[in-house]
């Protein structure tokens, strides 16, 4: 079942990246699709069953809406940094404890980190992310995860989890 | 106006990807220069990329570079995050700056439980 849907998504990949729909073209989507397919299958996302949701792709939507500003801001926030004649950084690496289930939602969650303002993630080791952070606000382990998690965490965990 | 819409999303692009490379020479440490690499250079090329889309409309380039905006998200995550975590186990200092290092203890234990891993 979930080899089934891999492969659907790795052949409209394929159209779309080559939009054409020649028999040859066709051909060498489905080739390529089928070798990643039973090479990579077993790695796929396990519960397949989350994609009929449709509550799912609503929060995805208000996720990237508010993903998309937290990038802009961190972009800011980096070109300002690097531009300020003194610098003003006090980097150090971190650990925040998560509270999602699944592997897959685990990867967008520290993704989602990386392109977040100042922080980026080094390491995920079962429940714990270390973060590397370019500006340490607090030196209390409690008040971590409220700047750097909180604000995709929920959102995460109704989309992926 | 698309054409307008094109060359202000250029123009966004090329001076943030200007920024990512201005704090890769000057930020002190690989941790703090892949910060200004991932994110500066990935919005930056995002945006080169999204501005095609008005130049080119929904024709085949325009749908490669609108594809191309996560692939480029994923792949760059996933690369800092492969090569700050490469660079700490290969024993990269990390600059003189830093407050707290967190990650150390994690990796004195796991040396301590597994003294000969291969």
């Amino acid at each position: 079942m979930k080899h089934v849907a891999l492969f659907i998504i790795l052949l409209g990949l394929w159209l779309l990246l080559t939009l054409n729909l020649r028999t040859a073209n066709m051909l060498a989507g489905i080739t390529a699709a089928l070798v990643t397919t039973l090479f990579f299958g077993r790695y796929f996302v396990t519960g397949i069953r989350k994609f009929l949701e449709p509550m799912r792709y609503l929060w995805l939507l208000v996720f990237l809406v508010i993903f998309i500003w937290e990038c802009l801001k961190a972009n800011f926030d980096v070109a300002y940094r690097v531009i300020h004649p003194k610098m003003p950084i006090r980097p150090g690496i971190i650990k925040v404890k998560l509270d999602l289930k699944s592997d897959f939602a685990k990867v967008m969650l520290a993704n989602s980190i990386t392109m977040t303002p100042g922080t980026l993630s080094v390491d995920l080791i079962g429940d714990i992310l270390y973060v590397h952070w370019i500006y340490v606000r607090t030196s209390d382990p409690e008040k971590y995860s409220e700047f750097i998690t909180s604000k995709f965490e929920k959102y995460i965990k109704r989309i992926f989890d | 106006m698309n054409e307008i819409l094109f060359k202000v999303l250029l123009t966004i692009g090329v001076v943030f990807n200007l920024f990512g490379c201005i704090g890769l020479l000057r930020l002190p440490d690989v941790y703090n220069r892949l910060q200004a690499a991932t994110k500066c250079v990935t919005l930056g090329t995002c945006s080169i990329l999204l501005s095609l889309i008005f130049r080119f409309g929904f024709t085949e380039a325009g749908i490669k570079a609108l594809l191309g905006i996560p692939l480029l998200f994923f792949a760059a995550t996933v690369a800092a995050h492969a090569l700050v975590r490469g660079s700490y186990h290969f024993g990269v200092k990390m600059g003189d700056q830093s407050v707290i290092d967190e990650y150390a203890d994690h990796k004195q234990e796991s040396s301590q439980k597994e003294p000969k891993e291969d």
